[in-house]
Order: structure tokens, then C-alpha cells, then sequence
């Protein structure tokens, strides 16, 4: 009987079953920021262990809240900072040098196919687009993962979901996993593992499978995982050009790591997105979503671009294209945080960022920002906001505020009209 | 350390309960478990709920229906349950990271089938429900006004095991 990725990687990773059902295993990765790591450090301290099983294979950030906006934040990074420095954990990123985690570590070329990978952060499923099994986990686990390099999951069941046809113009992957965590429901992959399968995948830039990968978990999957093929070696070439000799033998190796043909899935499920619209949700389920047409005209009163959802260079290019020479609605706070250095540095030599500020946005640093509502860009009760984020639920963004989940480019036509609006009649 | 289970409970008739209604993300730059307190559930709109209520100060048990704990990894959210007393919670389904972070802490996440819920739910609209916990037996007993019913319920050795030692890092570190 043959395995799916995820039973692969787990097979090369086990390190213990303690119990019949329950899978221990080795950790290539242990990401860490500074919101969920500090009481893992305190603890560890507190319990006279304060040790690192690997300081090679700990990364970590300073994203959620940076710079510090408070005593308390700056106690939290300090935290972090001291620790990171105490271990000689070299992988550490700072004011100036840090970006979101989920974009920043895939930039850094951190993750690799057939790699296990967790992080006290739920979003951490994003690093599947790689072909690694990545699991969002709480502050005990990333405790555990730290000092002992190890986390226990139950065996992977494995959703298949086969993404086919033909993406129109104007249709990107937000709008693609939007639907699907539409269809199947915010519960509808708890405790298992999307494979995302398809011509659709196959054709995605990273930076797109990042973004199926990273909503895995707005369907409950405790991983989003996609094939690593030649895109994902493009991706790595630098990191790995002295592993292989070819791109070809790179993507050769990287095949081991496949699904088998004779693999058992729990569930296949096959969508065919050709007629697939630009989509946006309307409550406060990830799953409460319709096409931007129905919601069309909705008012909003601020447009954020940017998170570990759609923080990229490519999802910049994409609103830039749509704002270039435009003006944003006059009530409309439009803000933009490129998720890393790297990308702000980016488009600000593309000129994105003279487009996104002769538009009217406030450009802001590479931060989590406005997304979980703890740092800036927080609504005021009774607002809404336009967002590239991946999470609408009730005051996330700031008590008695609204989110509307959706692609760049909408957001972006959104701004410009000051109502949800379709961007591909601009 | 072995936590205690059971107690009075609360009841949150609603499925798909997240992180960010248990606890907001402004009060995740507390770096302690017990300044979580106050803000308990305090996002959580849901008729006839008083995150400042006496039902709830009083409750050591809370029951919920589907997808309990969606969201967010933060382990804030069964931090708080624990730091206001609250160490067992019952619920249709969870959410992975929350029931893990439950059972990580050496707290209760125990799952019953829709049925057993809906039951639970009837003897709560009678008044006030005690909830006692055998977890060697895996039995729960919900008591109210005179009347009592009784369930069994499934626990994974694992997450047994790591209730039994207190949590997973006592467990992790004996073991690894």
C-alpha cells in the first residue's frame, strides 16, 4: 500500500510511538516570534532547563508587534532578543532585518522538502507549499520542541483536494482557497492534512501555494501540503545549488518525497475552478464566503495589504497594477505592510511603492500588523476592513470591527472605489 | 502536577467557539498565565453570556458544541480557562491546537457525541449542573436538581497520559 507525503514524512521523522496511534518525531525546525515563545522561555527557566536541543534548526522573529509599541511588547522582544543571544541561535531577526515569520523563513530557504516543521503560530501550515510537513502548535509543544527537538501528532488522514481547469484573469490562489474553505467548511479538515493536487497547483508560483497552504488551518487541516517539483527548486536554488549538481537532480531528489500513486486518501475531492470568481467572505467564519459580485458596494472603511496570507512581492505587483495612477476613496485608510525587508526593498525598486503612496496608503514596515488587531491598523467599533488577511472572526482586527477576507486585487479595487469592488473592471 | 476535574459548569450554546473570543490578541503581551485573567471569553457575544457573570466565576466545568477553540495556536486560551479555575471542558469536537494545548497543560478536553451534548445541554436548562469527572473510568456524571444522567466518554492514552503527568513536558522530559 503505498503513502502520501505526509505518511513519508512521518516514516523518516519517527522517533517514538508511546502509545498505539501516537506519532513522536524529530523536528528539522523549530520556528519561534515573540508573541508565543516568551513563556516557553520562562518556563523552561523556571524549571532549570533553559536549553536549546539545536541552535541551528531554531529560527527566530520579531514580527507580531515590532517595533515594540509598548513596555510590555518591548518586554516580550527582549525576552526573545536575550534568549536568542544566550543560545547562540545565529537565525535571529530583529528590528531592520525581521518580516512576518511565514514569508521571511521560505525567503531565508529555512524550509525543504520532507522537512517537519512547527511554530507557536497557527498560520505555521503555510510552510507546506515546500512539501514539508508544518504544524501550527501552542506554547507547551514549542517548549518541548525547543529543548527536546521533538512533537507528537495523531497519524495524518489525508484530504486530497484536486484543484483543475483554468484560472480566468483576475483570479488568483486567495480566491481559489477562499472557495475552497467555502465548500468544505472551517471544520471541514480538522485533524488532517490537505494535499493540494491539481494543474492549478502545478502552475501556482510558490508565493501562491503559500497562500492555498497558509488557510489550510481556516479549514482546521493541521497542514497544507503541496508537491515540491521544479517551481519549489527555482525557489531553493540558491540555498541548495551546492547540494546538487543540477536543478534537475535537485528536482529528481525532491521526488521521494511524492505521494505514491496507490496512496490512500480519506476523501478526494476534485474542483474545477475554471468558472471560479474573485471571492470574499461576508461574516465571521473563514467559510462565509460568496463572489465579490454579491458584495459588491459594501462600504469599508479601511484596506489592508499585506500578512502571511498576501504580504508578497507578487501580491504587491498585483494591487500596484490595479492602483497605478488611481487614488484611493477619500474615507478610506489604506495601509500596506510588505511582509519582509526583502520585499519592501523590492518594491520600492520596482517603484510599487511610489504606487501604493501616490494612491494615498500608508506604507508600514514589514509586520504582522494590523491583522491579529494587537499592534497597528486596529478598527474602531462598527468599522470594516478590506483585507488580504486569512481570519474575518468577530473583532479580530479590533473590537466590534469587521474583515473581509479577499485577494490583493480586490482589496486594491476596493480602495480605489471604497466599496467592495471587482478589480478586473479597473 | 495532577490537576482536579469537574465542578459546576457553564454552557456556551454555540459551535465554532474561537481562540480570539476566549481571549483577544491585545492581551497576548501578558508573558504570564495569571494576567490573563480578567479577560476571559470577553469577545464572546452570545445571548444570556456574562464574561463578568457569576456563572461563570463559579464554573470549574464548560460545555460547548462543535469546533471548540478554532483559530488561533495561542495557548492563552486554555491558559485562561486555567488560570480561572476551569480544567475540564466538554465539547462536541475541538479544534487540533486547542485540544492539544489543553491536554499539554495536563487539563480536559473531553469530546462526547452530539447526543450526549444535546443531554447535557437539556439538564443545564434546569438550573444549575455539577459535573464530576472519574478519568480513570473515562465517566462523567452531570447533576441538577434532582436529576443525574451519566457518560462514558473516549480519551486517547496519550492525552490520558499526559493529564496523568501533570502535562507534556514533564512527560516529554522524562522520556526524551
Amino acid at each position: 500500500m503505498g503513502k502520501t507525503i505526509a505518511e513519508k514524512i512521518f516514516t523518516a521523522h519517527l522517533r517514538d510511538e508511546p502509545f498505539p496511534g501516537t506519532y513522536v518525531l524529530d523536528l528539522d525546525r523549530v520556528l519561534c516570534h515573540e508573541i508565543t515563545t516568551p513563556v516557553a522561555i520562562a518556563d523552561l527557566e523556571a524549571r532549570g532547563k533553559d536549553r536549546v536541543f539545536d541552535n541551528t534548526k531554531i529560527k527566530a522573529v520579531i514580527d507580531h508587534v515590532t517595533p515594540a509599541k509598548d513596555s510590555k511588547t518591548a518586554l516580550q522582544g527582549k525576552m526573545l532578543r536575550d534568549w536568542a543571544h544566550r543560545h547562540a541561535i545565529k537565525d535571529f531577526f530583529d528590528v531592520g532585518h525581521n518580516g512576518v515569520c511565514h514569508a521571511l523563513f521560505p525567503e531565508k530557504g529555512y524550509i525543504r522538502p520532507g522537512f517537519t516543521v512547527i511554530m507557536g503560530d497557527s498560520h505555521t501550515c503555510t510552510h507546506g507549499a515546500f512539501g514539508a510537513f508544518a504544524a501550527g502548535v501552542g506554547t507547551t509543544d514549542l517548549e518541548v520542541g525547543i529543548l527536546k527537538g521533538v512533537c507528537a501528532f495523531r497519524k495524518p488522514k489525508t484530504i486530497r483536494i484536486n484543484l483543475t481547469g483554468t484560472l480566468a484573469p483576475g483570479v488568483y490562489a486567495k480566491d481559489v482557497i477562499l472557495y475552497v474553505i467555502g465548500q468544505i467548511g472551517v471544520n471541514g479538515a480538522t485533524d488532517r492534512v490537505i494535499e493540494f493536487r491539481g494543474n492549478i497547483v502545478d502552475e501556482m508560483s510558490m508565493e501562491a501555494r503559500m497562500t492555498l497552504s497558509n488557510m489550510a488551518i481556516e479549514a482546521g487541516g493541521t497542514s497544507g501540503i503541496c508537491l515540491p517539483d521544479m517551481t519549489t527548486v527555482e525557489y531553493l536554488w540558491p540555498f541548495i545549488q551546492n547540494d546538487y549538481p543540477s536543478k534537475e537532480a535537485a528536482c529528481e531528489d525532491f521526488r521521494r518525497w511524492h505521494s505514491d500513486e496507490d496512496a490512500v486518501y480519506e476523501k478526494v475531492l476534485d474542483f474545477d475552478v475554471s468558472k471560479l470568481e474573485p471571492m470574499v467572505t461576508y461574516g465571521y467564519k473563514p467559510d462565509c464566503v460568496k463572489a465579490v459580485a454579491e458584495m459588491a458596494g459594501a462600504r469599508v472603511d479601511q484596506v489592508y495589504i499585506g500578512t502571511c496570507t498576501n504580504g508578497r512581492i507578487e501580491d504587491l505587483r498585483v494591487a500596484a497594477a490595479v492602483l497605478k495612477g488611481k487614488k484611493i476613496a477619500e474615507h478610506v485608510r489604506g495601509i500596506v505592510s510588505p511582509a519582509t525587508p526583502k520585499i519592501f526593498k523590492d518594491a520600492l525598486h520596482e517603484g510599487i511603492i511610489d504606487i501604493f503612496m501616490d494612491a494615498g496608503f500608508c506604507v508600514t514596515n514589514p509586520t504582522c500588523g494590523a491583522c491579529l488587531g494587537m499592534s497597528n491598523g486596529v478598527l474602531a467599533e462598527g468599522e470594516v476592513c478590506a483585507s488580504t488577511s486569512n481570519r474575518n472572526f468577530n473583532g479580530r482586527m479590533g473590537k466590534g470591527g469587521m474583515v473581509h477576507l479577499m485577494s490583493p486585487a480586490t482589496a486594491a479595487a476596493t480602495a480605489i472605489a471604497g466599496v467592495i469592488a471587482d478589480a478586473r473592471k479597473f | 502536577m495532577k490537576k482536579t476535574f469537574g465542578g459546576p459548569a457553564i454552557f456556551l450554546d454555540r459551535s465554532d467557539i474561537n481562540t480570539d473570543e476566549i481571549i483577544p490578541a491585545k492581551y497576548l503581551t501578558e508573558v504570564t498565565k495569571e494576567a490573563l485573567k480578567p479577560y476571559i471569553l470577553e469577545d464572546l457575544k452570545l445571548e444570556g453570556f456574562d464574561p463578568k457573570g457569576e456563572v461563570l466565576k463559579n464554573a470549574r466545568v464548560l460545555v460547548a458544541r462543535e469546533n471548540f477553540g478554532c483559530g488561533s495556536s495561542r495557548e492563552h486560551a486554555p491558559w485562561v480557562f486555567e488560570v480561572n479555575g476551569i480544567h475540564t471542558i466538554i465539547a462536541q469536537s475541538y479544534a487540533r491546537i486547542f485540544r492539544q494545548n489543553t491536554f499539554n497543560g495536563g487539563m480536559l478536553a473531553i469530546e462526547l457525541p452530539q447526543a450526549d451534548i444535546d443531554r447535557l445541554f437539556a439538564l443545564g436548562k434546569d438550573g444549575a449542573v455539577e459535573i464530576t469527572v472519574d478519568l480513570e473510568g473515562q465517566t462523567l456524571k452531570a447533576r441538577a436538581d434532582g436529576s443525574e444522567e451519566n457518560f462514558s466518554f473516549d480519551i486517547s492514552p496519550f492525552d490520558k497520559a499526559l493529564v496523568q503527568a501533570g502535562g507534556w513536558v514533564d512527560f516529554a522530559d522524562a522520556r526524551y
